[in-house]
């Protein structure tokens, strides 16, 4: 049974892609979305027998054949359900349904066979993603990784008559395999030192032994691990392709690159809990990584002008978030704030879909605003979206990302901690920035011409033009007609959607409320027997699967925790009161920051270069060396050199020897004369 | 009594002549003889051969290159009146059109 | 003794005549003195106790094939062999090849006499086994061949029929049959 959960949406697919062509949109779509309905339901049936399970078996597997059998290693596909896989398969079908159904309104502009192309990939991923959450062993999570990489790229480039878009895509494709080359590495590490890749099998393996003091075997494997995750996951250094990936759809970017697929590395250190704790510098690095991505994303969020963009650096800075969170050992909190996120980020990418809708095509927030009385559902579902991620108390963000500042704080890393204060004060100032911007105050066409070239280049403009030519090119000054007459709201397929994730960002928290608080975090208690070891429970263990119980004896307990509680909710309300004073009162004040620090702003603009520095020290180099060297150089001259010139070769030789055939018959006989007596002469010799 | 050596130097020597006929001469029909010497110098080579050994043996043998050589030459010589035809020449070098 | 003195005349003709035969400059000559070494060669086979071969000599060579070489050369009516016009037209020939296709015959000849010294019991006088009379008659030719080499014997006629329709297609004027 647990084979269905990726099996329906792999249906999907199949049949999306052979007869797409001819199936009307309604169909096409509609069997794409009940495909996930589905899953999820067959999903919950699975939870639901987990649940049933004492706590320390709550294990349901299914193998589906034996995969690889040679000598002594043997590998099943084996798809297996336990606490952490079941709240990912409800967190991919759940708001997965949720945004197809969404895209069946949102991308009905699109030809026929564009459409059910579109939902052929987005099943596909789907069936990938699922089979990464509920792979049993490496090589079956690395299908689902690889998979989801395929599936990101095509979906990115979906418009790939558009080159920036299939650039985009072949970027997140290239540097995703980066990190997939490291995660190998890995992985090839863990067999030759256990044997085996399947991951109950490693963790009690790993489970008995102490932690590793100096950088052995496990922290190399894991650090490879790690940056295979960076890859997938948008950590630095290999984030780079997340912001370019909003070239594709809005839904895509809500499903793949918020919360889905890039939650796949954060997802993959919880599956290796154990794994990981047993390799502290792999921990520090980590949670180093995890702190500074988020706090640097912030700071260019704060001063992007492209609605995606902004929401693109704000998952990477949540991603950045979880990742602080495996980092100091809080596993259960990073997978709680992954489930959270999930929530408010989609409800936040498909309000901006309904935004780019509405405007048809204008992405760009400076020439927005205004919009608040002509999309109220959009509206209001936005901002419950956006108060959620600042963390204000009592919606999910809060209970999520205070658990992880608390972790952070109560395992000692007062810098960490501070750093994830000073991003949530930037997470809470960009969104509202973004909020008050967009809806708020009067419709602006701000934005100057394309062609500016200190400006980081629109080119999201275009992202939603279809196949055909002539659509919704937005250019300043041709849009001042536009300005409340014909804005539509969200039609009720993407109404719903955004309506129930709405509705998540407020209650999905209420499943991990904190001790502290009176609840008794029944998320965390839910997920702990994934992160230790099934058969050996030593001390070790449980103080690392334990999650959200404060540390009697570190750091006082509930006090502490309550009072971070309150620094945290103080920093988030101040950021929203900043960015309602700025840009709610005061624009002014935002455009004379700009200008009395250029070159700052010019720098956060320009995401601090990185993509230059990439593309000067690695892709250019690379490039002229293979152009130059190996092709002009190498393939050219040597080998075409050896193929032709041994042609030549034969060809002179020929020339030369043919001048034997002098078509004198006495020259023939002659010669036959001097070998006769050649070789006579010879044996007589010897 | 004379002894098989002699019998043998004679037909190296005929050997050679013939060898040296045919790479010499210029005229097709020489040559043909120039081979026809050879024959005959391999045929006493074989009979005193035989001899020595006490069988006839020796003699088939010869009765068969006879017969070959007879053949040959009429092949031989009617393929030279075909090319005289052709070419009004008897001389080798006329013929070279099989060349590079 | 008189053996030897008649191996000696016999063996001399043919080498001589042999010799001849490849310096002359008309082909009716070579014929001629082919012909004559034939004789010479058939009288060293009788010295063999090969009367058959000898007749066979004598009847087929110097009677049918030199007649056919005799019936050829009439009939084609070949000029002479002009190597000095020929030379200068020619840039293939050089009058050094001559030279050096006598000397490659020597050659030939002192390998062959090492060769042939170093075999051993050819000091051996032939005829000194008595059973000249046991191989040398017609009789014990012809039961050899017709019982032990009878196939090469059958195969040789199919041999002859062949040569014989080759030679009569080959020589037949173009748009005559």
């Amino acid at each position: 049974m647990i084979a269905f959960i990726p099996l329906f949406p792999l249906l999907g697919f199949v049949i999306n892609a052979s007869l797409g062509r001819v199936l009307p949109k309604t169909i096409s779509g509609g069997l794409a979305s009940l495909v996930m309905l589905a899953s999820f339901a067959v999903s919950l049936a699975v939870v639901w027998r987990v649940a049933s399970l004492a706590p320390a078996q709550r294990v349901v597997e299914q193998t589906l054949y034996t995969w690889i059998a040679s000598g002594d290693f043997l590998l099943d596909l084996t798809l297996r359900v336990d606490p952490l896989a079941s709240v990912m398969i409800l967190v991919v079908t759940g708001i997965g349904s949720l945004i197809h159904i969404y895209s069946t309104a949102y991308m009905h502009d699109e030809v026929d066979s564009e459409y059910a192309r579109y939902f052929s990939y987005l099943n596909l991923f789907a069936a990938f993603m699922l089979v990464l959450v509920l792979g049993a062993n490496f090589l079956v999570l690395f299908i689902g990784w690889e998979g989801v990489g395929l599936c990101s790229y095509l979906l990115i480039g979906f418009w790939f008559q558009k080159t920036s878009a299939s650039d985009a895509g072949k970027k997140a494709f290239v540097v995703n395999r980066i990190g997939d080359y490291a995660f190998i590495l890995g992985t090839l590490l863990l067999f030759v030192r256990f044997g085996t890749l399947d991951f109950q099998r490693i963790a009690s393996a790993t489970a008995p032994l102490g932690a590793e003091s100096m950088f052995g075997t496990l922290s190399v494997a894991t650090l490879l691990l790690f940056i295979g995750a960076t890859g997938k996951s948008a950590q630095i250094p290999l984030y780079v392709w997340l912001p370019d990936a909003m070239e594709g759809p809005t839904p895509v970017s809500a499903l793949i690159h918020a919360a889905t697929m890039v939650t796949a590395g954060v997802y993959m250190i919880g599956r290796n809990a154990v794994l990981f704790s047993h390799a502290p510098e792999t921990m520090v690095v980590v949670a180093v990584i995890g702190a500074s991505t988020a706090l640097m994303a912030g700071t260019i969020g704060l001063v992007q002008n492209d609605i995606k963009r902004v929401l693109a650096y704000s998952t990477v800075s949540q991603l950045g978030y979880m990742f602080l969170a495996m980092g100091v050992g809080a596993f259960g909190a990073g997978i709680f704030h992954l489930y959270t996120h999930a929530f408010f980020k989609a409800c936040l990418f498909l309000g901006s879909g309904a935004v780019i809708h509405a405007l048809h095509g204008e992405q760009d927030i400076r020439n927005m605003g205004g919009l608040k009385a002509g999309l109220p559902i959009t509206y209001w579902t936005f901002l419950i979206g956006s108060l959620a991620i600042a963390g204000v108390p009592g919606l999910a963000g809060f209970f999520s990302k205070d658990e992880i500042l608390f972790e952070t704080f109560a395992h000692g890393h007062q810098i960490l901690w501070v750093m994830g204060i000073l991003t949530s004060l930037l997470t809470a100032t960009y969104m509202f920035r973004l909020v008050f911007l967009t809806f708020h105050g009067q419709r602006r066409h701000d934005a100057p011409a394309p062609q500016h070239p200190e400006e980081e280049q629109p080119a999201a403009h275009l992202s939603h033009q279809p196949a055909q030519a002539g659509s919704h090119l937005p250019s300043a000054g041709s849009h001042r007609h536009d300005a409340g007459s014909h804005l539509h709201d969200a039609p009720a397929a993407m109404a719903v959607a955004l309506v129930v994730l709405a509705l998540g960002s407020v209650l999905a928290g209420y499943a991990g409320i904190p001790r502290a608080l009176g609840g008794h975090n029944a998320l965390g208690a839910w997920l702990a027997p994934s992160f230790s070891a099934r058969s050996v429970t030593t001390l070790a263990d449980r103080a690392v699967g334990e999650v959200g119980e404060p540390e009697a004896g570190e750091a006082g307990g509930a006090g502490v925790e309550l009072s971070l509680m309150v620094v945290s909710s103080i920093i988030a309300t101040s950021g929203i009161g900043l960015a309602a004073f700025i840009w709610l009162k005061r624009r002014e004040l935002a455009d004379k920051a700009a200008s009395t620090f250029p070159g700052v702003y010019r720098l956060l603009l320009n995401k601090y270069y990185v993509d230059e520095v990439y593309d000067a020290t690695i892709v250019q180099p690379i490039r002229i060396v293979s152009q130059e060297g190996l092709w002009r150089g190498i393939d050219v001259h040597v080998i075409d050199g050896a193929v032709n010139g041994t042609a030549s070769i034969v060809e002179g030789g020929s020339t030369l020897l043919r001048r034997l055939q002098s078509g004198s018959v006495r020259t023939y006989a002659g010669s036959l004369f001097i070998g006769v007596v050649l070789i006579l002469g010879y044996y007589l010799w010897r | 009594m004379i002894p098989l050596g002699h019998y043998l130097i004679v037909s190296a020597i005929l050997f050679a002549i013939g060898t040296a006929g045919v790479f010499l001469r210029r005229n097709l029909i020489t040559i043909l003889l120039s081979i026809e010497i050879m024959l005959n110098a391999v045929n006493l080579s074989f009979v005193a051969f035989g001899r020595a050994q006490g069988t006839v043996d020796g003699q088939i043998i010869t009765f068969f290159v006879m017969t070959v050589a007879a053949a040959e030459a009429a092949v031989g010589l009617a393929i030279v009146i075909g090319l005289f035809r052709h070419r009004e020449s008897l001389n080798p070098d006329a013929f070279t059109s099989l060349k590079w | 003794m008189s053996e030897t003195i008649l191996f000696y005349l016999l063996a001399g003709v043919a080498v001589v005549a042999s010799a001849l035969v490849i310096g002359q400059r008309n082909p009716m000559y070579s014929i001629m003195l082919l012909i004559a070494s034939f004789g010479a060669l058939s009288g060293l086979y009788i010295q063999l106790d090969a009367p058959f071969v000898a007749m066979a000599q004598v009847i087929v060579y110097a009677g049918a094939i030199m007649v056919l070489f005799l019936f050829v050369v009439m009939l084609l009516n070949a000029p002479q062999e002009d190597g000095a016009e020929w030379d200068r037209a020619h840039p293939l020939r050089r009058p050094g090849i001559g030279r050096f296709g006598a000397l490659l015959a020597g050659l030939l000849i002192v390998q062959l006499v090492w060769a042939l010294t170093r075999v051993n019991d050819v000091g051996g006088a032939i005829g000194a086994r008595g059973d000249a009379a046991a191989i040398s008659s017609v009789r014990a030719v012809g039961r050899v061949l017709f019982t032990d080499y009878v196939f090469a014997f059958e195969a040789t006629s199919i041999l002859i029929l062949v040569a014989m329709v080759g030679a009569v297609l080959l020589a037949a004027r173009e748009g005559s049959r």
